[in-house]
């Protein structure tokens, strides 16, 4: 099977800087890929590279098995963009532009028209001028100019930014149904939390560099990190039961016992500490999260030199 | 090609959202009436029909007009949309960057075509409904007016998409789009007058004089309309004209050229640009 999109130890150097250095990766048909770092890490330069608007100065990039600067511009029918921030010509009404956007991906009238209720654009705004959108309608406009003709390759840069939690919900849910049908698609967000359930593979990239790449799962097994156990235990139960055990727990002010567990030890710990039902009264298990995460693997890259 | 039409529309529908296309034909309009309506004042009865009056003013009026409306439009083209953001999502769609210029290029000047024809076909109109009586001769020197300000206005543009395609900034755009105004419509013309007077005339050969005039289109336009026949009695030009060996058929084709080669380097520039 072909990669959607491939990259060969691609770099970019403006001047002296190197933009993103050396990345390497290949995403696959309905892969939802979360791109992460910093401001000025190199996500936008790599969208850009993968679209086709800048030359990479070494590697290759292949997307839908072409080379988006020189190669066939067709393939460019399957792959919708949306940009950080949605710039539109502000003169004309939504239908407008959609329309304009739709001609040139060859889309017809009957299957547009359809996206504005996709994306939860009323029909009385869309014969408006986008100049009186909201940046919430604004951006519903931006994906739906993405989504034209069903993209084989959704690439959308910084997405939620600027949006309330109803929006972001009914936006990645929007996502995740294109992704269903087999639409691939690299989002690019520091917004890490919102990425946690929904993005089964992570990418971090750091001052241009690919720093990590994996499952969130793998990522958390490749960072070590401890997982945090707090139980409360029931009023009759010893506490110094636990207290003679190798995990060092702590008694926090409201009865509640907590430790960081290292990933190795936990079912251990959590099958230990739940070996009498009676004596907890409540039980919670905190992962690391994508912040955690990525706050890990910058470090480590820090460290280097 | 179809891409050509697609983006030309879009280029036109904002032109006319925008008021460009109302506003710059309402002051062609204004302005050519005026125009035929008081030209004659000046020049009193010199047995000169009235529309060659109205010609040469008019041309005139447009070396300075035509080209200034045509760089205010082109220069922001690709640099502005650039600063927006456009570009990069209009670019992510499969079309050819030389498309994008042509059709760009296309919508203006239709644009600019519609109004100059509108603007200026309407002081005609006006003289007819006046019931001045015009000889044919006379409307067919009207028509190559309009046309040839409509090439001009097309030249321009390409030079305004070249400024457009070159710089990083709407801001130098600008900048440059008025200095090059200046020097054609003004500081040129100056130059090669001061030269002519200072050397009594005699310093220039017919061919460089020539060449000299098609090195400036608002020159070569100024000799299309000014330089020939009924409308040469009433303009001043008729002696450089005759001075030099241009014919129409080298006039039209000199600016012919001053769209086609800005509009190439513009292409490539715009090719070869990251964003």
């Amino acid at each position: 099977m072909t990669s959607t999109i491939c990259l060969k130890n691609v770099s970019k150097l403006y001047k002296d800087v190197h933009a993103i250095e050396d990345i390497s990766f290949s995403l696959g048909e309905g892969e939802l890929v979360a791109l992460v770092g910093h401001n000025g890490a190199g996500k936008t330069t790599l969208i850009k590279a993968i679209l086709g608007l800048i030359r990479p100065t070494g590697g290759t990039v292949r997307v839908l098995g072409e080379d988006p600067v020189f190669g066939n511009l067709s393939v460019r029918k399957d792959v919708g963009y949306l940009p950080e921030s949605v710039p539109f010509h502000l003169a004309l009404t939504g239908r407008e532009i959609l329309s304009f956007y739709a001609r040139l991906k060859r889309v017809p009238m009957n299957d547009w028209q359809d996206l504005f209720d996709l994306v939860g654009l009323a029909k009385s705004a869309a014969d408006r001028p986008v100049r009186t959108y909201s940046k919430g309608m604004r951006q519903r406009l931006g994906l739906a100019q993405a989504l034209l003709g069903e993209p084989r390759l959704l690439l959308l840069d910084e997405p939620t930014s600027g949006l309330d939690p109803a929006l972001r919900r009914s936006f990645y849910d929007l996502i995740l149904q294109f992704k269903r049908k087999g639409t691939t698609v690299l989002l690019s967000s520091h917004a890490l939390s919102e990425l946690e359930e929904r993005a089964e593979r992570v990418i971090i990239v750091n001052r241009g560099r690919k720093i990590a790449d994996g499952s969130l799962d793998e990522l958390r097994r490749i960072a070590c990190l401890p997982t945090h156990i707090r139980f409360k235990p029931s009023a009759n139960a010893a506490v110094e039961t636990w207290s003679r055990g190798s995990v060092k727990w702590l008694q926090r002010t409201d009865q509640f016992l907590e430790a960081d567990i290292d990933h190795r030890e936990k079912i251990a710990v959590i099958s230990a500490v739940t070996s009498d039902p009676d004596a907890l009264t409540s039980m919670t298990i905190i992962e690391p999260t994508l912040d955690d995460v990525y706050a890990h693997f910058l470090q480590g890259q820090g460290r280097k030199p | 090609m179809k891409n050509i039409l697609i983006i030309a529309r879009k280029e036109i529908q904002e032109g006319l959202r925008n008021r460009w296309v109302v506003a710059v034909t309402l002051l062609l309009a204004s302005l050519a009436l005026t125009l035929s309506f008081l030209g004659s004042a000046p020049t009193g009865n010199v047995g000169a029909g009235r529309l060659d009056i109205v010609i040469v003013s008019l041309s005139s009026l447009t070396i300075f007009l035509v080209p200034l409306i045509a760089l205010l439009l082109a220069h922001d083209a690709i640099v502005g949309e650039m600063e927006r953001g456009t570009l990069l999502l209009l670019l992510s769609y499969p079309v050819g960057r030389k498309q994008v210029v042509l059709g760009k290029f296309l919508g203006h000047t239709l644009i600019l075509s519609v109004a100059t024809f509108v603007g200026y076909g309407a002081a005609g109109a006006a003289l007819v409904v006046a019931g001045t009586a015009v000889d044919p001769e006379s409307w067919i020197a009207f028509a190559s007016m309009i046309g040839s300000s409509i090439l001009l206005g097309t030249v321009f543009i390409a030079i305004g998409y070249l400024v457009s395609a070159s710089v990083t900034q709407r801001s130098t755009a600008g900048g440059m789009a008025l200095g090059i105004w200046l020097f054609f419509v003004i500081i040129y013309d100056m130059g090669l007058l001061g030269a002519l007077v200072s050397t009594k005339g005699e310093g220039f050969s017919p061919g460089l004089l020539s060449a000299l005039l098609m090195g400036n289109p608002t020159d070569a336009y100024r000799l299309l309309n000014l330089g020939s026949q009924t409308a040469g009695s009433v303009s001043a030009i008729a002696g450089v004209a005759a001075n030099s060996m241009l014919t129409p058929g080298l006039l039209v084709t000199s600016l012919m050229l001053w769209v086609a080669i800005p509009l190439l380097l513009a292409m490539l520039r715009f090719s070869w640009r990251e964003l």
